[in-house]
C-alpha cells in the first residue's frame, strides 16, 4: 500500500495538499494518524519486549548455572566430578562425584517409568482406541486433576501412605527409599504420558484403521497392530518426555527418598538425586560464594544438560509423527 | 490350510471379543488407579488432619508444639506470593501471546522465542529456584522475599500463560479482524477492543492452571531459601510496624514469608508423629485449593466450548 502511495502521479499529491489546504479536518485527521503510528509502534515494542522476557529467562538460567559452575570447575577438576565415587561436598573430606547423584536419579526414574508407561500407554489405547466420548469427557479431568496434584502432596503421600503399604510386602525395606518415591513419581507422571500419547494415537488417520478393521481384525488387534506402530515416534516422544519430567522431579524424592548420597543400583534403598541434593543445600544456611554454594549449580547445570538432551530428542519425534500423517 | 468351518470362526471372533473386553477393562482399571490415589490422598489427609481441621488452625501461627501450630503465615504467604506471580505473569503472558500471534513475522527471532517457550515449559522447577538464587535474591538484592518467590513462579508459569493465550487466540477467526481493520481500527485497537476481550476465557483458564501449578510449587522456593521459622505476618500497608515506622504500601512485597508447600515439607519431615497430623490438615487446605482452581478451569473451558459458536 505504502509503495502505491508514493508512486502515485505528483498532480495527484498536488490535489490533496490543496484540499487539505482547504479543509482543516483532513490534515487533522493526517497528523493524528501520525501519532497513532507511533502509539502503535511503542505498543509492538512493549509487546515484543514481554515475549523477549522468555529468552531472558533461558539467557539468565544458562549464565547462572554457567558462571558459578565455572568458579566450581575452578576448585574441583571435571574428571574428579565426573568419575568419583563420593559425594561428600560439604565435609572436610570434600568429594565431588556426581555419579553417585545420578545414580540415584537414574534409579528413581526407572522406577517412576517402569509405572509410568505401561500405565500411561494403556490409558491412552483405551481412551484413543475403546471408550466412547462420555468416557474420555470423564476420564480426562481425572487424569488433570492428577497431573494438578502438587509434588509436596505426593511426597506426603510416598512416604507416610505408600512407604508403610510396601513395609508389609517387603519388611526389610527401609523408612526412606528410592522404590516407594518412584512409584508414587510413575503415577504423577502417568497423566502425562497418558495425554501426549493419545494425542499422537488420535493423529492416525481413520482410514488406517477402517482398513484393518475391514480386515476382520478385532479393535484390540487393530490398536497393537496399525495404531501403535504408526504412532510409534509420538509414543517414544511421550516417554522421553516421561523420563525428562521424572529426572527434574524433586519433593518427591526430597521427602520420601532420604536426602544421604548413595551410589546404588537397588531401588530398595535410600539415596539423594541431582535435585533433593540441592534441596537438602538449600535447607542449610551456605554462605554466598562458598564452594558448597557452587556445587548446587553444578548439580543444576548437570540436570539441566540431561532434561535438555531429552527434551530435544523428544520433541524432534513429536515434530517426526506430526509431519507424517 | 484347511477352511474354518462355522463353529471355529465363531470360537475365534469370541476369543478376540474377549481379549477387547478384556483389556478395555484393564484400561478402566489403570484409570481407576488413578482416581484411587486421588480419592485415597484426600480420604488419608481429611481422616488424619480431621481433628486439626478447625478456625484456630487458619488463625494460629507454626510452633513448636503440634497442637496449636496453624497454618497462618503459610497461607497469608501463599496467597501474597500468587499476588505478584499474578502481577508479573498475566500481562507479561499475554502481551508475548499477543505479540507472537497478532503482530510476529515469520523469522528467526520469532522461531528462537517460540522454540525456547517450549523447551522453558520442560525445565525442571527447581533449576527456576537456582536462576532466582543467582538473579534475583544476590544480583537483583531482593533477599529472601515475597518479590523472588512471586517472580520465580511467574517465570515458571509464563510458558503457560503464553501457551493458553496463543491458543485462544488462534481460536478466534480472522473475520473478526479483517472486519475490525475495515473500519479503520489499527492493530492495537483491534487487539484491545476484539482479539482480548474474546480470547479472555481461554487466557482465563490458562492462568488459573498456572496459578494452581504454581501454588504447590516447592523445589523453587526452598532453593531460594526460604524455609524458615516465620511467626510473624508480612506488614500491612499503612499500618505500624514494631518499630514503630508506618509501613509503606509496598513494604510487604520484601518482607521474608513461608508458603504452604513450605509448610507441609517442613511438618512432613519431622519425625515426631503429632506432625504428621498436621501436614495431613495442611496438605488438604492445599489440595483443596489446587483443585478447586484445576475444577474452576475445567469447568471454564467446558463451557467455553459448549458456548462460542463463530
Amino acid at each position: 500500500m505504502r509503495a502505491g502511495a508514493a508512486s502515485q502521479p505528483e498532480g495527484n499529491i498536488a490535489m490533496n495538499t490543496a484540499i487539505m489546504t482547504e479543509t482543516h479536518t483532513i490534515s487533522d485527521r493526517l497528523s493524528k494518524n501520525v501519532m497513532r503510528n507511533v502509539t502503535e509502534r511503542i505498543i509492538e515494542g512493549l509487546l515484543f519486549a514481554a515475549a523477549a522476557v522468555s529468552v531472558l529467562t533461558t539467557v539468565g538460567i544458562v549464565y547462572v548455572l554457567v558462571s558459578e559452575s565455572i568458579h566450581f570447575f575452578q576448585n574441583v577438576s571435571i574428571v574428579d566430578f565426573l568419575t568419583d565415587t563420593q559425594w561428600t561436598p560439604l565435609f572436610d573430606d570434600a568429594h565431588f562425584g556426581i555419579s553417585v547423584l545420578i545414580s540415584g536419579t537414574v534409579v528413581s526414574s526407572a522406577v517412576a517409568l517402569a509405572v509410568a508407561i505401561p500405565m500411561g500407554t494403556v490409558i491412552a489405547i483405551y481412551l484413543s482406541e475403546f471408550a466412547n466420548g462420555k468416557v474420555r469427557e470423564l476420564a480426562k479431568p481425572i487424569l488433570e486433576m492428577l497431573g494438578g496434584i502438587p509434588t509436596i502432596v505426593f511426597g506426603y503421600f510416598a512416604l507416610l501412605i505408600v512407604t508403610p503399604i510396601l513395609q508389609k510386602i517387603f519388611p526389610e525395606l527401609p523408612g526412606f527409599s528410592l522404590l516407594s518415591a518412584g512409584l508414587v513419581m510413575g503415577i504423577m507422571i502417568v497423566p502425562y504420558v497418558a495425554s501426549l500419547s493419545e494425542d499422537a494415537m488420535r493423529a492416525v488417520p481413520m482410514s488406517l484403521r477402517e482398513g484393518a478393521y475391514a480386515m476382520g481384525s478385532t479393535r484390540l488387534y487393530t490398536a497393537i497392530h496399525v495404531v501403535v506402530p504408526a504412532a510409534f515416534s509420538g509414543l517414544a516422544a511421550s516417554y522421553i518426555l516421561g523420563i525428562s519430567r521424572a529426572v527434574g522431579e524433586t519433593m518427591i524424592l526430597a521427602v520420601a527418598a532420604g536426602m544421604q548420597p548413595n551410589l546404588t543400583w537397588n531401588p530398595m534403598e535410600p539415596a539423594a538425586t541431582i535435585t533433593s541434593f540441592i534441596v537438602q543445600v538449600a535447607l542449610g544456611d551456605l554462605p554466598h560464594g562458598s564452594i558448597g554454594y557452587q556445587t548446587i549449580f553444578a548439580a543444576g547445570l548437570t540436570l539441566l544438560l540431561i532434561t535438555l538432551v531429552f527434551n530435544i530428542l523428544g520433541q524432534w519425534l513429536r515434530r517426526k509423527y506430526r509431519e507424517n500423517y | 490350510m484347511q477352511a474354518m468351518d462355522t463353529q471355529q470362526t465363531r470360537a475365534l471372533i469370541a476369543r478376540g471379543k474377549l481379549k477387547d473386553t478384556l483389556f478395555a477393562a484393564l484400561g478402566i482399571i489403570c484409570l481407576g488407579i488413578g482416581l484411587l490415589v486421588i480419592f485415597a490422598l484426600v480420604a488419608d489427609m481429611v481422616i488424619k488432619g480431621s481433628e486439626r481441621l478447625n478456625l484456630d488452625f487458619f488463625m494460629n501461627f507454626a510452633s513448636r508444639r503440634a497442637a496449636q501450630a496453624g497454618i497462618l503465615s503459610a497461607w497469608v504467604g501463599s496467597l501474597l506470593v500468587m499476588l505478584v506471580t499474578a502481577a508479573a505473569a498475566v500481562p507479561l503472558g499475554v502481551a508475548a501471546g499477543l505479540y507472537l500471534e497478532e503482530y510476529a513475522r515469520r523469522n528467526l527471532i520469532t522461531e528462537i522465542i517460540e522454540i525456547n517457550i517450549t523447551n522453558l515449559a520442560a525445565v525442571p522447577s527447581i533449576v527456576y529456584g537456582l536462576l532466582a538464587l543467582g538473579i534475583f535474591v544476590y544480583t537483583f538484592g531482593f533477599g529472601q522475599s515475597i518479590l523472588s518467590a512471586g517472580l520465580t513462579l511467574a517465570l515458571l508459569i509464563l510458558p503457560i500463560v503464553i501457551v493458553a493465550t496463543r491458543e485462544a487466540i488462534r481460536a478466534i477467526p480472522a473475520m473478526i479482524r479483517e472486519g475490525s481493520m475495515a473500519v479503520g481500527a489499527t492493530r492495537w485497537q483491534t487487539c484491545r477492543y476484539h482479539i482480548v476481550p474474546y480470547a479472555m476465557p481461554g487466557i482465563l483458564t490458562g492462568v488459573i492452571i498456572g496459578m494452581a501449578r504454581a501454588i504447590g510449587e516447592t523445589a523453587p522456593i526452598i532453593t531460594i531459601g526460604a524455609l524458615t521459622f516465620i511467626a510473624f505476618l508480612p506488614p500491612a500497608p499503612l499500618t505500624t510496624m514494631n518499630d514503630g515506622a508506618t509501613a509503606g504500601l509496598f513494604d510487604w512485597v520484601m518482607s521474608p514469608f513461608t508458603v504452604m508447600p513450605i509448610q507441609i515439607f517442613n511438618w512432613t519431615s519431622r519425625p515426631d508423629p503429632a506432625f504428621e497430623v498436621n501436614a495431613a490438615a495442611a496438605g488438604f487446605v492445599l489440595m483443596a485449593m489446587v483443585l478447586t482452581m484445576n475444577g474452576v478451569a475445567i469447568w471454564l473451558r467446558y463451557r467455553l466450548r459448549k458456548n462460542i459458536k463463530w
